[in-house]
């Protein structure tokens, strides 16, 4: 079974975000880009699955600029992703247009599984991986904490508020990982040499045939409101008067 | 404009995320509910007793049971016919169900919305909260997850709305619940809490985060919550996790216990009313969005001041 692996360029999570004066957006000219955290665990899931010989390949596509080859698309092949698939656009693609790509992606490629991060660091919109189980029609598993393949479904245990849950998918499914599914390896540098001989394809957004034209308008990016100040207390018993003032203490 | 709300629920009692959500939509426009599940006659009336609520749709069905996306998402999807809009709390079940229904519907869902600037203008965090997005929307039917703690919320009786069965197409037979596993708690719930402590790596164990924490929320009633460390180290269980990836809180006082306060913890809990902070390090990041601090050795203070409460 052929497993796909959507990823995404974003800002390196370690980064803090600065929002443009112009109120246009944050911005991203001069700092560190990386793989989206939740993608990185959705490439270790589908490579362990291969380790385990469930999984026959593993391939990796991402959407964006032409740096997210070198950026994102060799890190996943250097983590053990077999080839990629770049579909290249300067524009910034919508959820539900990269849902669409990546539909006519899986059309082609016919995987068994598709594995997504859940949300990406960036826009948090926690959407793509469920729309693209809606376009195909697909059962989904989010927020993934376990993944077992076993005949003709997989078996995916979930977080959800309260606690964990467990559904039985058929296959063909998406799964889209949460943080506790795994803890990634790390990209070796012999295995990013290797990584630059595994193949990447190298496609535009204009080749799917896809209406990517956005449906939401950004009017205004600002800064969320500033806390103002606080102070230091220097003993417990101040801090309990400060609790009584507050009227959670008696 | 008419709205229809997604009732979160457990087949026996509405949930209060539900409550916000009706604010949201009455925002937007005309509020009707869609109650789905088995046996939920008694959730039914409860939602119908939501003040300024019309219509309550009720799916009573097998299928709905566990609120399975692929069974849920096609009776949504059908009665958007007769709304404009579809408003879900943004929890674990509403972020799973709202994006299929968007996708079926062919529109862009807006994420965890924060206010309410017009029928087609909202705004919505990103970057983990380190910048607030002003979208306005194309599309003719609106999809939207809302945050619970950026709105008040609605009276939960003085309402008089209608009940309607309404069926969709069942089960289809893509997904079966194999089972859950709930985390019991005798505490308040983490999102409607009015106070909750946190604590953070620095507790160094599960039974020290037990020890210290427990009788601490316990003095003042609070809701215990985790960092992502906390969790991570088995310290305390996944559901307890508050932060960008976990859950969203914001809560008249957030005591914050050993939390050295990153991004992403703190696009969990900055919206707290106040904010304070226990820590040695006297430049751990939460110290500047705690309105009160105090520097020293938790395993001192938090015994002591349990002591004084």
């Amino acid at each position: 079974m052929k497993v796909l692996v959507p990823v995404k360029r974003v800002l390196d999570y370690n980064v803090k975000p600065r929002v443009k004066a112009d109120g246009t957006g944050v911005d991203l000219a001069n700092v560190k880009m990386s793989m989206n955290p939740f993608d990185e665990i959705a490439i270790e899931e589908a490579v362990r699955l291969k380790e385990k010989g469930a999984a026959t390949e593993v391939v990796v596509v991402t959407i964006g600029v032409a740096k997210a080859e070198t950026d994102v698309l060799l890190t996943a092949r250097a983590m053990g992703a077999d080839r990629g698939i770049l579909i290249q656009t300067d524009d910034e693609i919508e959820p539900l247009a990269v849902a669409k790509l990546l539909a006519k992606v899986a059309e082609e490629e016919q995987p068994g599984l598709i594995i997504l991060g859940k949300q990406a660091i960036d826009d948090d919109s926690n959407q793509t991986g469920q729309m693209l189980a809606a376009l195909l029609g697909w059962p989904q598993g989010t927020f993934a904490s376990k993944v077992e393949l076993g005949g003709q479904g997989v078996q995916v245990t979930r977080e959800v508020d309260g606690g964990l849950e467990t559904v039985d998918l058929k296959l063909p499914a998406i799964v889209t990982t949460d943080l506790r599914l795994n803890e990634p390896r790390y990209a070796t540098l012999p295995n990013i040499m290797k990584a630059k001989s595994k193949p990447v394809a190298k496609k535009t957004v204009a080749d799917y045939g896809v209406d990517v034209t956005p449906r939401l308008k950004t009017l205004k990016v600002v800064e969320p409101a500033k806390r103002s100040a606080g102070i230091k207390v220097g003993s417990v018993d101040e801090l309990v008067e400060k609790l009584k003032g507050l009227g959670v203490a008696k | 404009m008419k709205t229809l709300v997604w009732v979160e629920h457990d087949n026996q009692s509405l949930k209060d995320a539900t409550l916000a959500v009706v604010t949201a939509a009455a925002k937007v426009g005309e509020v009707h509910l869609l109650v789905a599940g088995k046996g939920v006659d008694g959730v039914a009336s409860q939602a119908a007793a939501i003040e300024g609520v019309g219509k309550v749709h009720v799916a009573d069905d097998a299928a709905y049971e566990h609120f399975l996306a692929e069974n849920v998402a096609p009776l949504i999807v059908s009665l958007m016919g007769s709304h404009d809009a579809v408003l879900f709390p943004a929890t674990t079940t509403g972020k799973n169900i709202a994006p299929r229904v968007a996708a079926a519907l062919d529109v862009m869902q807006i994420s965890d919305i924060l206010s309410v600037e017009g029928a087609d203008t909202f705004t919505r965090p990103i970057y983990a909260g380190n910048a607030i997005a002003t979208v306005q929307t194309s599309d003719k039917k609106l999809v939207i997850t809302v945050r619970g703690t950026a709105f008040a919320k609605a009276a939960a009786t003085g309402g008089s709305g209608t009940v309607e069965a309404v069926s969709g197409e069942g089960d289809k037979g893509l997904s079966t619940f194999a089972g859950a596993e709930i985390a019991k708690s005798e505490r308040p719930e983490l999102t409607s809490a009015k106070v909750i402590v946190s604590g953070g790596r620095a507790l160094g164990s599960q039974e020290q985060f037990h020890a210290l924490i427990d009788p601490l929320a316990d003095k003042l009633g609070a809701a215990v919550g985790a960092s992502r460390a906390a969790v991570d180290a088995g310290y305390a269980p996944n559901d307890y996790q508050v932060g960008q990836t976990g859950k969203i809180v914001a809560p008249e006082v957030y005591v914050a216990i050993g939390i050295s306060g990153a991004i992403q913890h703190l696009a969990g809990m900055k919206d707290s009313k106040t904010i304070i902070a226990i820590n040695k390090d006297e430049d751990a990041p939460i110290f500047q969005v705690a309105d009160i601090g105090l520097v020293g050795d938790l395993f001192k203070i938090v015994p002591e001041l349990t002591e004084k409460l």
